[in-house]
C-alpha cells in the first residue's frame, strides 16, 4: 500500500492530548494520573510521524528502538507488529513509555519538533505496551540452550534488561534481589500514580516466561560473594546492577532530627511496604502536615506528590537552581504544579529547625541567583546575601541524589573508581574476568532507560566474553531456503543459538 | 500470578520461650548459616503485610543449617510474631547476613557485655573470641532470676561469667555496669570490650570503660527498612560524622557514638507504633473473647 508522502503541512498539527485524572481529585489517591491513549487517539497521533529518512529519534533512544517502524505499524493497525518491533530492542514498553524522559531523548530530536510539538512517541510506546499486557502478548522466541549460566545481581531496570538479553541468548539466568519482591526502583521508588506496580509485575511475568529465575531475599556480597558466584556456584558470567543507593544528605544543622528522611525511605515505606494503607499493612509513615522536599529530579517529584496524597496540606519543593535546570521530566513537574505543589526555585536550605523535642519545626532557607555556567554547563547558583527566610515544616525529605552503595566494594576485589562506583571498561566489563556492571552502580544516579541501556550493553559485552554471537535481532518469519544458506546457516540468523519466533506467532503477526 | 519472592521458604524449626516477653526462633537457612559471622544481623518479615524488622543473629549452626534469633516482644510486630511464629510455621522474608561482621582481633582478654535483648547477640562474639584464643569474661544482665537464659551456653565459652540482675535475685545485684566494674577491677589488662543491649545500656557501658581507655565496640539497632544502605533511615551520629548502621556498621566504637541522638531517632515512629500496638492488643482481646464465646457455645451442645 503506497502512502501519500506526509509533510509538515499535511500531518495533524496539534499533538494529540492524553486524558489525565483531574488534579484536585487525583491528589487524594494513588490512581495513575495519565490514562494513556485510546485507540483513535493513538491512530491519530501515529499520523503525525513524517517517516523522515533521517530518523533522529532512533539515535535519541538509549536502546535504539526502531521508532518510525513501530509508529507505521500502529498506523496500519498492526499492533502486534508494532509490539514485535519494540520488543526487538526493548522488553518493557509499558514501563519505558511511562518513565522515560522522552523530551530529552526521542521526542527532543523529533523532526516534527522543528516547527510543531513533537510526535508523542512515549505515549504511543505505552499504548502498545499496555495493549500487549491486556491481550497477553509476549514474544517468547524459541531458545536453544547455550549451556552458559549467568547470574544477575539486582532486579531493577539494568538487571531486567541484561537478564532478558542473556536469556534470549540461551543462557540459564538467575536474578538475585535483596528485597522480598523483584523490580528494584520500579517497585520501591516510582509510585503507582506514575507506574503501577501491577504493570511492573506484568513485565516481570514476561521475563519469567523467558525462563529467567528470580531469587529474592538474597543480599549478594554478604550471603555469597561475587567471587563465589564465579568460582563455586558455577556462573560463567555475572552482571551487577545494584543501583546507586546510599542517599546523600547535605550536612546542614538539624539533619538528624526526627522528621528528616531520604526520599528513598519515604517512597519505599509508601510504595513497596504499602505504608499508605495502614489498615492492612504494618509499615509506618511519618505523620506530616507541611512537607519540604529538597531537590527537583524525578525522585523529588515523586516524594512531593506522594506527600500530597498522604494528606499533607502544604508541600514545598526547594531547589537551588531555576525551573529550567530542574532534572525531572517535564510532565512530572507539570503534574506536580497542577496538583498544587509549591515550587521555590533558586532557594537553598541552610538549617532545619528544631521544636525543642527533636522534631522538625521548620526550615531556614536562602535565596540564590544564577551566575556563570559550571562544568555541567548549567549556570551555577550563587547566594543572594541577606536573603534568609524561614518557613514552617514538620517533615523534610532529601532527594538530592545518592552516593555509591559500599556493599560489593566491601565484599569483593572489584576495582572501584574514586567515587566508589564500580570501575568498568567501555564494554562494561569490571576488573574481575566474566563480571560486568552497569546502571547507577557504575554511573551514579541516572534514569530507568539509561540503566536498561547499560544492562543491554553489558549483555553484548557478556556475549562476546562467552563467545556467543550477537542475538539482538530476533528472526521473524520463514527460515531461508536451502539455496540461500551459507554452510547450512541462515544468514538472517545472527547466532548459533537460534532466536526465532515460533512459526505461528510470526505468521499471525505478519498477517494481521 | 505467582510473583518472584512471595514463597516463604524459611521454616521455623524450634521455638523456645525464655519469659513472657523473650522468645527464641531457630530458622532453617543453610546458606545463611554458612555465611553468617558474629555481629551480623538479618531483616525479617513475618507475613506479607508486615514490617521489615532488623534482628541480630544470636547464633548459627552450620551443621544443622540454621540461624537463631532471640526476640523481645515490645511492639506490634514482635508481639504478633510471638503469637504466630511457632515451630513448623514459615517466615515470609528473611534476608542476610547483613552488616560488617565484628572484628574478632588479636585481643588477649575481652569483656563481652550483654543486657536485655543484647544478651543473645553478644554470644557469637564471645564464642568467636574464645575460638580465637582470648580470655573471655562475660557479663550478662537481666531484670530478675526468672528472665535469665543461656547461662550454660555462656558458661561454655566464657572463662568467667558474671550474671547481674536488677533485683539481685541471681548473681550480682545491679545492672551490667556493676558487673563490668567488678571485672575491670579484677582484670586491669582487659584489651577490648563488646557491649550489646538497649541504647541506654550501651551508653553507660561505654562510659564505664572510657576512663580505663578500654576499646569498646557497640552494636547499634536503629530503625531500618531495606538494610542495604538504600534508605538511610538507620543513620547514626559519630564523632567522625554520619554513618549508616546497616552497611557501615552495625558495630561502632562506643566512645564515638552519640547515643542521645540514637535514642531520639529510635522514637521517631513511636506514636504510630503505639497506636498499632494498641489496635493489635484490642484485636487479640476480641479474638480471645470470640474464642471464649465459641467455646461456651460449643460446650452447650
Amino acid at each position: 500500500m503506497a502512502l501519500k508522502k506526509r509533510t509538515i503541512r499535511t500531518i495533524p498539527q496539534e499533538r494529540t492530548p492524553v486524558e489525565e485524572l483531574d488534579p484536585a481529585e487525583r491528589a487524594t489517591n494513588f490512581l495513575e494520573v495519565n490514562c494513556g491513549y485510546k485507540l483513535e487517539e493513538a491512530l491519530r497521533e501515529s499520523e503525525r510521524c513524517l517517516m523522515c529518512a533521517d530518523e533522529p529519534c532512533v539515535r535519541g533512544c538509549p536502546v535504539s528502538i526502531d521508532i518510525p517502524s513501530f509508529i507505521k505499524k500502529i498506523g496500519e493497525k498492526n499492533f502486534h507488529g508494532a509490539y514485535d518491533v519494540i520488543t526487538n530492542t526493548n522488553l518493557l514498553p509499558a514501563v519505558c513509555g511511562r518513565v522515560c524522559p522522552q523530551e530529552n531523548q526521542c521526542e527532543g530530536v523529533c523532526t516534527v519538533a522543528d516547527s510543531l510539538e513533537p510526535v508523542a512517541i512515549g505515549r504511543l510506546e505505552r499504548f502498545v505496551g499496555d495493549m500487549a499486557i491486556r491481550e497477553g502478548w509476549s514474544n517468547i522466541p524459541y531458545i536453544e540452550p547455550s549451556g552458559f549460566k549467568v547470574g544477575i545481581v539486582g532486579s531493577g531496570p539494568a538487571g531486567m534488561a541484561c537478564a532478558a538479553d542473556m536469556a534470549k541468548a540461551g543462557c540459564d539466568v538467575t536474578v538475585y534481589e535483596a528485597f522480598h519482591e523483584a523490580g528494584g526502583v520500579l517497585k520501591y521508588g516510582i509510585p503507582d500514580f506514575r507506574l503501577p506496580n501491577s504493570t511492573v509485575d506484568a513485565e516481570l511475568a514476561k521475563l519469567i516466561e523467558l525462563g529467567i529465575k528470580f531469587e529474592c531475599n538474597t543480599l549478594v556480597g554478604r550471603l555469597f560473594t561475587i567471587e563465589e558466584m564465579i568460582q563455586e556456584m558455577g556462573f560463567h558470567a555475572v552482571f551487577i546492577g545494584t543501583g546507586a543507593g546510599y542517599p546523600s544528605f547535605m550536612g546542614i544543622p538539624g539533619e538528624s532530627l526526627n522528621g528528616v528522611l531520604s526520599a528513598n525511605e519515604l517512597l519505599t515505606r509508601c510504595n513497596l511496604m504499602h505504608g499508605r494503607d495502614p489498615e492492612h499493612y504494618d509499615t509506618p509513615l511519618p505523620p506530616s502536615k507541611n512537607v519540604a522536599v529538597i531537590g527537583a529530579g524525578n525522585t523529588a517529584m515523586d516524594a512531593l506528590r506522594v506527600s500530597l496524597r498522604l494528606g499533607a496540606g502544604n508541600v514545598h519543593c526547594i531547589y537551588r537552581r531555576s525551573h529550567a535546570e530542574a532534572p525531572a521530566r517535564a510532565e512530572e513537574i507539570h503534574h506536580a504544579e497542577e496538583e498544587g505543589i509549591q515550587f521555590h526555585w533558586l532557594t537553598n536550605p541552610v538549617e532545619i529547625l528544631d521544636d525543642g523535642k527533636n522534631n522538625v519545626r521548620g526550615m531556614r532557607c536562602i535565596r540564590m541567583e544564577l551566575g556563570e555556567p559550571d562544568e555541567s554547563g548549567r549556570r551555577r547558583p550563587v547566594v543572594v546575601p541577606g536573603s534568609e527566610f524561614e518557613f514552617e515544616a514538620d517533615l523534610v525529605v532529601y532527594a538530592i541524589g545518592t552516593n555509591a552503595n559500599p556493599i560489593l566494594g566491601q565484599t569483593s576485589g572489584l576495582k572501584l573508581n574514586k567515587w566508589g562506583y564500580i570501575a568498568t571498561d567501555e564494554n562494561l566489563a569490571t576488573s574481575i574476568a566474566g563480571v560486568f556492571a552497569g546502571g547507577d552502580i557504575v554511573t551514579g544516579a541516572a534514569t530507568v532507560i539509561e540503566a536498561m541501556g547499560a544492562g543491554r550493553k553489558a549483555a553484548r559485552g557478556m556475549k562476546a566474553w562467552l563467545g556467543l554471537r550477537d542475538t539482538e535481532e530476533s528472526c521473524l518469519g520463514e527460515p531461508a531456503p536451502f539455496e540461500d544458506r551459507l554452510l547450512g546457516l541462515d544468514p538472517a540468523e545472527h547466532d548459533f543459538a537460534l532466536v526465532r519466533l515460533p512459526r505461528s506467532a510470526a505468521s499471525s503477526s505478519n498477517a494481521s | 500470578m505467582a510473583m518472584p519472592g512471595t514463597g516463604s521458604n524459611y521454616e521455623i524449626l524450634t521455638r523456645e520461650d525464655f519469659s513472657d516477653v523473650t522468645y527464641l526462633l531457630e530458622v532453617r537457612h543453610p546458606r545463611m548459616a554458612r555465611a553468617a559471622k558474629p555481629g551480623q544481623f538479618v531483616i525479617v518479615m513475618s507475613h506479607a503485610e508486615g514490617e521489615r524488622i532488623p534482628l541480630t543473629i544470636a547464633d548459627f549452626d552450620r551443621d544443622k543449617g540454621t540461624i537463631t534469633l532471640v526476640i523481645q516482644a515490645v511492639g506490634k510486630t514482635t508481639r504478633e510474631m510471638q503469637r504466630d511464629c511457632l515451630a513448623g510455621t514459615h517466615l515470609h522474608a528473611l534476608v542476610g547476613p547483613m552488616g560488617i561482621p565484628s572484628h574478632i582481633g588479636e585481643a588477649k582478654k575481652v569483656l563481652c557485655v550483654g543486657g536485655g535483648l543484647g544478651v543473645a547477640p553478644v554470644f557469637p562474639q564471645a564464642r568467636g573470641f574464645k575460638e580465637a584464643g582470648a580470655y573471655v569474661i562475660g557479663v550478662v544482665g537481666f531484670r530478675n532470676r526468672d528472665l535469665v537464659f543461656w547461662e550454660d551456653k555462656f558458661g561454655a565459652v566464657c572463662d568467667e561469667l558474671i550474671v547481674c540482675t536488677d533485683d539481685g535475685s541471681a548473681g550480682v545485684k545491679g545492672n551490667v555496669t556493676e558487673g563490668m566494674r567488678q571485672a575491670i577491677e579484677k582484670h586491669p589488662d582487659i584489651d577490648e570490650c563488646i557491649a550489646i543491649g538497649p541504647p541506654v545500656m550501651m551508653k553507660f557501658a561505654a562510659e564505664t570503660t572510657r576512663p580505663h581507655g578500654i576499646k569498646t565496640m557497640v552494636s547499634l539497632n536503629p530503625v531500618m527498612v531495606d538494610g542495604t544502605g538504600m534508605c538511610g533511615g538507620c543513620r547514626v551520629k559519630l564523632d567522625s560524622g554520619i554513618k549508616f548502621a546497616c552497611v557501615d556498621g552495625p558495630d561502632f566504637n562506643g566512645h564515638e557514638v552519640d547515643f542521645d541522638d540514637l535514642m531520639s531517632r529510635l522514637g521517631r515512629y513511636r506514636e504510630v507504633e503505639q497506636k498499632a500496638t494498641a489496635r493489635f492488643e484490642e484485636s487479640c482481646h476480641m479474638r480471645e473473647e470470640f474464642v471464649a464465646a465459641s467455646a461456651q457455645e460449643a460446650s452447650k451442645d
